[in-house]
């Protein structure tokens, strides 16, 4: 059987983490394909709606990146951002399905390699959880 | 109009009853109702069976209000009864619109439900742990009861409803906009809302200012209520995230919006919406100080997110029930 390729959807901010992303290309840094990124303006621009969206329509994870605290280019979307996830995390335990699908990390945009690093390993972990119980769920 | 009368029926699924009492609310104009309709199924009120309403022809009655959610074999064949005999489907109140209340046991499955209910109740009595079965032989034969599904449904996920009308239970105001459309033949698009378009903070009638607070407070934490925004006193309150057109009847009497007005429109989410505002506003004080173990003890406030959030709604949520194990 072949190996579970997890599909991971990254919510990236435009200054910090879209940038570390980006770095992370052009320093040639090896990360897995598996995952899609989408760059916002602000971490903060995240809305909770956006994640659950992204795990009904059958993403198996959800990487939220935003600057590090007090490097908000909004000053404090990050940490909005934040607490969002951590609600959005206890919500999905209580239905059941594992919060560690869906991770909040601060990636600034010097960090290419941090980026890889988080990506690396945040796929592996989902290889481990195996498919999202979502996608059996929403059919 | 026609001098005809109108053709109307009612019919509840899962549900408390209180939308029955609702239709009534609308008090004397129930005699204008009556004076330019005929019930002809209304299973509270009128003596109506189900093979009469199977011998009607299809669309025969012009419209028909259907309130509660549908969560056992029996609703679901009511539903598509009425579906083919009615005109116009209404679905009615937030059980039929978004889940309800009865929406909720989507946390659990037939069997935790039936557990709890027959089982674990400490004052129920059945030490044989007998639960309903769908069929059950008897001397006389086979006795049956209609299958309870797992998941909790909303109307519209079962049939097609050419209108919403919202609110546990639904407003009068609404109803009798509602009723006045029908009878004036003034109804909106199908698959419209029959209610305003702006969220419940709308119609509050608290003062509202800049929005922060360092924690959640329950109500009965609360001694004394300030004269502003519940939110901004800390009380968690969805007004923000809920749809209008109750005239924020529960902020009226001092307490929070808990949603029945189900989400504001174009939102795909209530409980997400719900907590995109609150994560917004609870912590800001000095949040960039909040180590991740503050933040967490801040949220602990919130007891029981999915029944906070999706009081009303869990069934028509993006995620809409708890994944089986």
């Amino acid at each position: 059987m072949e190996e579970f390729e997890p599909s991971v959807i990254a919510f990236l901010c435009n200054w910090c983490s879209y940038a570390g992303a980006d770095l992370a290309g052009t320093s040639r840094l090896k990360y897995p394909p598996n995952v899609r990124d989408i760059r916002l303006m602000c971490s903060g621009r995240v809305d909770p709606v956006f994640i659950l969206d992204a795990l009904k329509e059958g993403a198996d994870g959800v990487l939220v990146a935003g600057c590090h605290p007090g490097d908000c280019h909004y000053q404090s979307g990050n940490y909005k951002t934040n607490r969002k996830v951590r609600l959005i995390r206890r919500l999905l335990s209580d239905l059941n399905i594992e919060p560690d699908r869906v991770r909040f990390e601060y990636i600034s945009a010097s960090e290419g390699q941090k980026f890889a690093d988080v990506v690396t390993d945040f796929v592996g972990q989902l290889k481990e959880m195996g498919p999202s119980p979502l996608k059996e769920e929403c059919k | 109009m026609t001098d005809e009368k109108l053709k109307f029926g009612f019919y509840w699924a899962a549900s408390c009853g209180g939308c029955e009492i609702a239709v009534l609310d609308i008090d004397e104009k129930i005699l204008d109702v009556a004076a330019k309709a005929d019930i002809l199924f209304w299973p509270v009120a009128v003596d109506t069976k189900y093979k009469d309403v199977e011998a009607m022809p299809d669309g025969h009655m012009d419209v028909c209000f259907f309130n509660g959610a549908v969560r056992t074999s029996e609703q679901e064949e009511m539903a598509h009864l009425l579906r083919r005999k009615s005109k116009v489907l209404v679905s009615f109140g937030s059980c039929a619109v978004t889940g309800g209340i009865p929406g909720l046991a989507n946390v659990a499955d037939r069997d935790e439900v039936f557990h709890t209910a027959y089982i674990e109740n400490p004052s129920t009595e059945n030490p044989e742990g007998v639960v309903p079965l769908t069929e059950f032989e008897v001397e006389e034969g086979k006795l049956e009861l209609p299958e309870f599904y797992d998941t909790v449904k909303a109307l519209h996920q079962v049939v097609d409803v050419d209108y919403y009308l919202p609110g546990c239970p639904p407003p009068t105001e609404l109803i009798v906009q509602a009723v006045t459309a029908i009878f004036e033949g003034t109804l909106p698009e199908k698959g419209s809302v029959i209610a305003p378009s702006k969220s419940v903070c709308d119609e509050c009638k608290f003062e509202r200012s800049e929005k922060k607070i360092t924690r959640i407070r329950r109500i009965y934490e609360v001694d004394e209520l300030e004269d502003k925004c519940l939110l901004e006193q800390g009380i968690l309150c969805m007004g923000p995230a809920t749809r209008g057109g109750c005239g924020a009847r529960c902020l009226n009497a001092n307490m929070p919006c808990t949603g029945c007005g189900g989400p504001t429109p174009g939102s795909l989410d209530q409980g997400g919406k719900m907590i995109s505002a609150l994560a917004s506003i609870l912590g800001l004080e000095g949040e960039e100080a909040l180590s991740d173990e503050e933040v967490e003890r801040l949220l602990d406030d919130v007891v029981d997110p999915v029944g906070t959030f999706y009081k009303y709604g869990l069934p028509t949520a993006l995620i809409r029930r708890r994944v089986k194990k």
